[in-house]
């Protein structure tokens, strides 16, 4: 797939509701065009993973996922030997009586290897279908080794299995690599991707986004939503609000048949977008009925 | 963004190529780590969003020559300066007292004699003399004890404390380990060696790991004459072992892991004494401690993590706030050592508001006024009193 412009990403993502600014449209632009993986950090839900699966609708390209986790290890990422059905295999044979010295190399063939999501999103590329979006999600979460093994995959999409051979892409996969900063990406891996910090989006942007994904809504409850969830990042609370809650907050409110932002209403499911007690309690200690009011007024 | 056409003028005047290269050095110059292999990606990066538009130009360079979100503001001046000729007038160049820090050691260096003479000198006087320093306030040392302790801090080992692991590891005693699963990937390898037969069964177990340690040290006025003892016993615990934060706690919160990762203990300490921006001012310690809850904390960096606060918590702010952060802390944190140099004082009691409210959520409160008591905290971290 070719690409024109960064105004092409931009209309692109737009077409699969998801609003992107300049910065991460000109991101995408350059991931795509100069096949490096891209590195999104930023705060716990303004969209990292979000773009990743919308990529892949996108283009059309299968989305391949890696969840990272501490102790995660070759066989969990890469390939593995399907070991029960080796073993099924010797003694299918021993007992037909055709076990010769040839059965090691059937034992190691493609037939009996299970790809784990990095090689699948090597060996899946290629042929008329688009290359795979590989999604590495949350990769701070892995250990420093695994950083190290991965780097070396996403420098030329090469994978060896040493009793088969090597696995080339022929056409590299769109990686997508997230952090929440809980620990330093490896500067190697780093310099190996292009970056970009996700920010949260500005209030005609979030509205936009709410209007997107909650098809239902009314544009005067999405702009009251947008602008209370802006005035809440503001307040330093704890766990400031994401637009994945500010999406999660709309849509509850239009379950519940509101088509206006009220303190009551808003009292009711402040559960959905503001998870710590503390933060709670907080905005109602300083007064829900002031947030409200201000987020109606920025909203009129 | 201004829309200016200066940088217009600036591109086409030189090669792109020469633009992107002049400009990655003016980057460089301004403290920026930029590879050269980054150069390269930007100069492609330049050439696939062209130079229609000063805001491809800014983002181009973002995706490409920026690796952390805490270069953008970097960026962001150098971009202004080098493509549209603005002088660099805001930002104040970083404060030069800070690095009296280094220089003082200097100055210590020539009031006493030097160290090639020891040589004559008896062991035991050596090692008695050691005793009385292990046990000296810091506060009391002359600059040439201290440059005394200073090197033995430098070779401080810790022990670390240890939690179990998702990470499983073979396990090689015979029978049912606790815990442990079958490895069917090496009961298959073993067993080809015997025709097929799984005579040995492999196992994996859970295995252990470190926990991380974060040190957060204040370096405010009233710490002065610990503040540099204990950021050496912060470097001294950086250099052993790759799961430990350094953070710098005055007026406000620095993070000091990447300047102390430098091996040489002095180069480290001159790294974080200018990395340090309110070096021996006033003590916020309840929104330092609430920043780095909020920015790495409770994100992950402090969770299951032992806890080194090196502070003698006086707070000039509203006690509240420290008890609120500490309480926040205490949440995720497997536990929390605070190391107050005045503990040793005779007579003292925790009566400073911060120490107050910072105590009950304390599960260790111990004394840092020497050698003796910073090595009895290596110990102490470990879980090994």
């Amino acid at each position: 797939m070719i690409v024109e412009s960064v105004e092409a990403v931009q209309a692109a993502l737009a077409a699969h509701t998801y609003l992107a600014d300049e910065g991460l449209s000109t991101a995408v632009f350059l991931a795509l065009r100069l096949h490096r993986p891209l590195l999104l950090e930023g705060e716990a839900g303004v969209g990292k993973t979000e773009l990743a699966k919308v990529l892949a609708e996108w283009t059309g390209g299968e989305l391949v996922r890696l969840q990272c986790y501490e102790g995660i290890d070759v066989s969990q990422a890469v390939y593995e030997w399907d070991y029960a059905r080796q073993l099924l295999h010797v003694r299918a044979a021993e007992a037909a009586g055709t076990a010769t010295a040839a059965i090691e190399d059937e034992l190691y063939s493609e037939k009996f290897l299970v790809r784990r999501p990095l090689l699948r999103a090597i060996t899946d590329a290629g042929g008329d279908t688009p290359p795979p979006v590989l999604l590495i999600d949350e990769v701070d979460r892995a250990d420093d080794e695994f950083e190290a093994f991965l780097l070396e995959i996403l420098s030329d999409y090469t994978v060896t299995v040493p009793e088969l051979g090597t696995f080339r892409a022929a056409v590299p996969p769109i990686a997508v690599i997230t952090s929440n900063r809980t620990r330093d990406v490896h500067d190697a891996l780093k310099r190996r991707c292009l970056y970009h910090w996700v920010e949260h989006p500005d209030l005609d942007r979030e509205v936009a986004i709410v209007r997107a994904r909650v098809p239902g809504v009314s544009e005067r409850l999405a702009r009251q939503v947008a602008a209370a969830s802006a005035s809440m990042r503001e307040r330093g609370l704890y766990k400031p609000p994401g637009v994945a809650e500010t999406i999660d907050w709309a849509l509850a409110l239009d379950t519940l048949g509101r088509d206006e932002l009220t303190t009551a209403a808003a009292d009711a499911t402040l559960g959905t977008v503001v998870k710590y007690r503390e933060d709670q309690e907080r905005l109602r200690r300083e007064g829900l009925d002031e947030l409200v009011a201000e987020a109606v007024g920025r909203g009129a | 963004m201004r829309v200016s056409t200066s940088w217009w003028l600036r591109l086409s005047v030189v090669a792109p190529d020469r633009a992107a290269v002049a400009f990655v050095r003016a980057l460089r110059a301004a403290g920026l780590d930029v590879p050269v292999g980054s150069t390269v990606t930007f100069a492609e990066a330049l050439a696939e969003v062209g130079l229609a538009r000063e805001a491809s130009l800014y983002w181009a360079g973002r995706a490409t020559l920026v690796t952390r979100v805490e270069s953008v503001p970097v960026y962001d001046r150098v971009f202004n300066s080098f493509w549209h000729g603005r002088s660099v007038d805001d930002e104040p160049p970083s404060v030069v007292e800070e690095i009296t820090l280094a220089v003082e050691d200097d100055v210590g260096d020539d009031q006493l004699p030097h160290h090639e003479t020891d040589d004559a000198a008896p062991l035991v006087v050596r090692a008695s003399a050691l005793e009385t320093l292990r046990a000296k306030d810091f506060a009391a040392c002359t600059s040439a004890e201290l440059d005394e302790t200073h090197r033995l801090l430098a070779d401080l080992r810790f022990t670390r404390a240890l939690r179990r692991s998702r990470r499983l590891r073979p396990v090689h005693r015979h029978g049912h380990a606790r815990g442990a699963h079958l490895d069917v990937r090496t009961t298959v390898r073993r067993s080809l060696r015997a025709g097929g037969e799984p005579v040995q069964l492999a196992r994996r177990g859970p295995s252990t790991r470190a926990r991380r340690l974060v040190l957060l040290v204040d370096v405010s006025g009233s710490m002065d004459p610990y503040t540099r003892a204990l950021l050496r016993f912060a470097h001294a615990a950086v250099a052993g072992g790759r799961r430990v934060e350094t953070f710098a706690l005055g007026t406000r919160l620095t993070r000091l892991t990447r300047a102390l990762s430098s091996r040489d203990p002095d180069e480290a300490m001159a790294r974080a004494a200018d990395a340090v921006e309110d070096w021996a001012g006033g003590t916020r310690l309840g929104e330092g401690l609430r920043a780095f809850n909020d920015r790495w904390g409770v994100r992950g960096v402090a969770r299951g993590a032992v806890i080194v606060i090196l502070s003698d918590g006086w707070e000039r702010d509203d006690p509240a706030v420290l008890t609120e952060q500490m309480a926040r802390l205490r949440r995720v944190a497997h536990r929390i050592v605070w190391v107050n140099p005045l503990k040793a004082t005779v007579g003292y009691e925790p009566l400073a508001r911060g120490m107050a409210a910072a105590l009950p959520f304390v599960d260790e409160f111990v004394e840092g006024h020497s050698l003796g008591s910073l090595e009895s905290l290596a110990q102490l971290v470990g879980g090994q009193p």
